[in-house]
């Protein structure tokens, strides 16, 4: 890669772009899986010491990405538990580091959003005859446009950062350097303006990502109310 | 059968304050019941503690089936603010049918035929969100009716809405009536109480002062509260 | 829910695709990757056979601990003490060496130490510290931070007494440090290879070059199965092969920048 903007030719470029969407989309994706389900039982739920969870996701949601790329790396280096899997410096070390880090800001937003809308459903739910997970479930799907809100907020914090995927992808050449990473290189390099267009050319894609969102929002919002 | 459904020295207090003072009634089945009473006096609690949406501080709600499950399933209650899920009207009236196990395609029969009851099945296909306060209010009759619940529930059901949707919402109430559904209904508006009940249950300040035919108790009312009631002069409690 | 399954689906085939074909994982330093030395050589051997080169680029320090973590299947570094004690300590099974370049002393134009032209790195070194003329280190256990120790030394300055504001420790790689030094107009002790692919020299220029003690050794060790029983010695051992094969040295000695050759084979046969 040479300089900008004839880098936005270069098939290089357009690969780590790729990569550094499945990475990021990937993590998205699993922690919504698992997060979205976590806060909407968070919010539903009562019990003693809920409070304190509450209060302790809402601070997860600043994990630093550094300690994260740190403890995973320990965790998947060969010499720690889990160096059986072979995962340490692949794409899918990167992706579960990312999903520990937006798996926070999934469940944490979700708990809000659905105690707030929880207000509104749930005595007519209950007359309705359907109760605790159920009703949790339904209220989720019901407020799923809102929850694009916390999507996105996932996808900019895993698009955005370099801590994490550095030290457990190793910034690979062609096998795990993604745009955070190639931009922290290019920097460290000493070529500012190549890392500037690169810094650019993320910041669109996200955009892109963002506005793609929103249409598909609209549309939704018109077909049901 | 549920009915009859007997309050055994029922009470509810929030926080120190007393909504409910210790209470005792039988409802049976037939006769059209309206919960009459000024805006604070505990109407709508009255309603939620009868449907099971709160438990009573001291006393006990007893329905004739020992059936915790029946019980449900054979109430309804319309709030005077429906909730409608982001879906079609069908698939909102399908909803609760769903969940109690109706499998299709008896589930898309039954709703759609609770939305042509209530005149809604020409807009069986659109957002139910977008409906106007009327048709919304329709819609949660038609999502009640699909139930064929033994009781129908309905807390100050036409307050947010104009005299023509009043209009259309009563005369389903009365088809509700006429099917052998029980109607138990809260409201404040004297006019509605006349039109559509057959009993009044007069609440003030949390405690039932009269009971009476609809006829009795508009010509001649026993207690000065509830006189003054009908009078117009009781304001919010 | 679909779209969600659909990327499970795509990082699955990826990491797939990985499985298929053979690699070696190996750790060396962050000055040789960015001197591009791996973009010119890697793809050789690739093609020669068929094994893919996967290179994690870390301080010297770091690169040694994944060999030991076993996290590497080979090592390729510059600090012959610690390539040795990796060895004697049982990490790796033996050092060969490869190649060598060398270390330069960059500084500002205005050359405030009066060090420009030196032959004598030593007497550079000297002349920097009772100039008190700032100086930007590493700092991070790398082989260029080893060898920046072992001149302080050499000079008989002890860095623990002498050092003030005018010694900055960045603790990061070549090119941090070298952007920390442009940024404040600084010495720094660089390696010729990051140095002629930097881009952000501000004012800085050659000071001082060509005394051999500036001369930087490379080694290349394999990771020992003993202590690590999933390395993969055999694709590891092809790697080293290649290096100091007559195939291997000409490729190193052919990268160049700018007409300029960076890195000296000088593997023994």
């Amino acid at each position: 890669m040479h300089n900008f903007p004839a880098i936005l030719l270069d098939d290089e470029l357009w690969r780590i772009v790729t990569l550094s969407l499945q990475v990021s989309l990937s993590a998205v994706g699993i922690a919504m899986a698992l997060g979205l389900p976590l806060g909407a039982a968070l919010a539903v739920w009562r019990f003693p010491g809920r409070d304190v969870v509450v209060v302790t996701l809402n601070a997860l949601m600043g994990l630093p990405p550094v300690v994260v790329g740190l403890v995973v790396y320990l965790l998947l280096s060969r010499a720690g538990p889990l160096g059986q899997l072979g995962l340490l410096f692949t794409p899918g070390a990167m992706v579960i580091a990312q999903t520990i880090l937006i798996l926070p800001i999934a469940a944490a937003l979700c708990r809000q959003a659905v105690e707030d809308a929880w207000r509104e459903y749930e005595e007519q739910l209950r007359s309705l005859g359907v109760e605790g997970l159920q009703a949790a479930l339904t209220v989720l799907w019901d407020i799923r446009f809102s929850l694009l809100t916390a999507v996105l907020a996932g996808l900019g914090r895993a698009s955005a950062e370099v801590g994490a995927v550095m030290i457990v992808g190793g910034n690979i050449d062609g096998v795990t350097r993604v745009m955070t990473t190639t931009i922290a290189l290019e920097t460290s390099k000493g070529d500012l303006p190549l890392a500037l267009g690169l810094g650019i050319v993320l910041i669109g894609v996200v955009l892109l990502l963002n506005g793609a969102a929103h249409l598909v929002k609209e549309a939704a919002q018109r077909r049901y109310g | 059968m549920i009915l009859p459904l007997r309050l055994d020295e029922v009470s509810l207090t929030i926080q120190g304050r007393t909504v409910i003072h210790p209470l005792s009634l039988e409802i049976a089945a037939g006769p059209a019941t309206i919960i009459l009473g000024a805006n604070g006096a505990g109407k709508s609690v009255l309603m939620r503690l009868m449907h099971g949406l709160l438990s009573p501080t001291s006393g006990r709600v007893q329905w004739r089936d020992a059936d915790p499950d029946r019980v449900r399933r054979m109430q309804a209650m319309v709030f005077q603010r429906p909730v409608m899920l982001r879906r079609s009207a069908l698939a909102n009236v399908q909803y609760p049918l769903q969940a109690a196990g109706v499998a299709e395609p008896e589930r898309s029969r039954v709703a759609a035929a609770a939305l042509q009851e209530v005149g809604l099945h020409h807009l069986a296909g659109r957002p139910a969100r977008a409906f106007s306060g009327g048709e919304q209010q329709r819609l949660a009759l038609a999502r009640a009716w699909a139930l064929h619940p033994e009781v129908l529930f309905l807390d100050e059901p036409t307050a947010s809405l104009d005299p023509t949707a009043t209009r259309e919402i009563e005369s389903i109430i009365r088809a509700f009536d006429a099917s052998g559904t029980k109607i138990i209904m809260a409201t404040h508006n004297l006019g509605q109480a006349r039109r559509l009940g057959d009993e009044v249950l007069f609440i003030h300040q949390g405690r039932l002062v009269e009971r009476a035919l609809v006829d009795r108790f508009f010509n001649q009312p026993a207690s000065a509260e509830a006189a003054a009631f009908i009078k117009g002069e009781l304001p919010w409690v | 829910m679909g779209l969600m399954l659909r990327f499970l689906l795509l990082l699955g085939l990826t990491m797939q695709a990985e499985a298929q074909q053979s690699y070696i994982t190996v750790a060396s330093t962050t000055s040789t990757e960015q001197s591009g030395l791996f973009r010119h050589l890697l793809p050789r051997f690739e093609r020669k056979t068929g094994i893919q080169v996967r290179v994690v680029a870390l301080g010297t320090g770091q690169a040694l601990d994944m060999g030991k973590r076993g996290d590497a299947d080979v090592v390729l570094v510059h600090a012959k003490a610690l390539e040795e004690k990796f060895v004697a300590e049982g990490f790796g099974v033996e050092r060969v060496e490869v190649m060598y370049n060398d270390f330069v002393i960059v500084g500002p134009k205005s050359d405030p130490a009066r060090i420009a032209g030196t032959k004598d790195v030593v007497e550079a070194f000297r002349k920097i510290a009772s100039a008190k003329a700032r100086f930007a280190s590493r700092g991070d256990k790398s082989g260029t931070h080893f060898a920046e120790l072992q001149l302080w030394k050499a000079a008989g300055i002890e860095l623990e007494k002498e050092k003030g504001p005018w010694y900055r420790d960045t603790g990061s790689g070549m090119g941090p440090t070298l952007n920390t030094a442009a940024g404040m107009d600084a010495y720094a002790l660089a390696d010729r290879g990051t140095w002629l692919s930097f881009k952000n020299r501000g004012n800085l220029t050659i000071a001082v070059e060509g005394d051999r003690k500036l001369f930087n050794q490379y080694g290349v060790i394999r990771v020992n199965p003993a202590k690590h029983p999933h390395v993969r010695k055999a694709e590891g051992q092809a790697f080293i092969d290649w290096l100091v094969s007559d195939e291997g040295q000409a490729a190193i000695a052919a990268y160049k920048i700018g007409g300029e050759q960076l890195f000296f084979p000088n593997a023994k046969r």
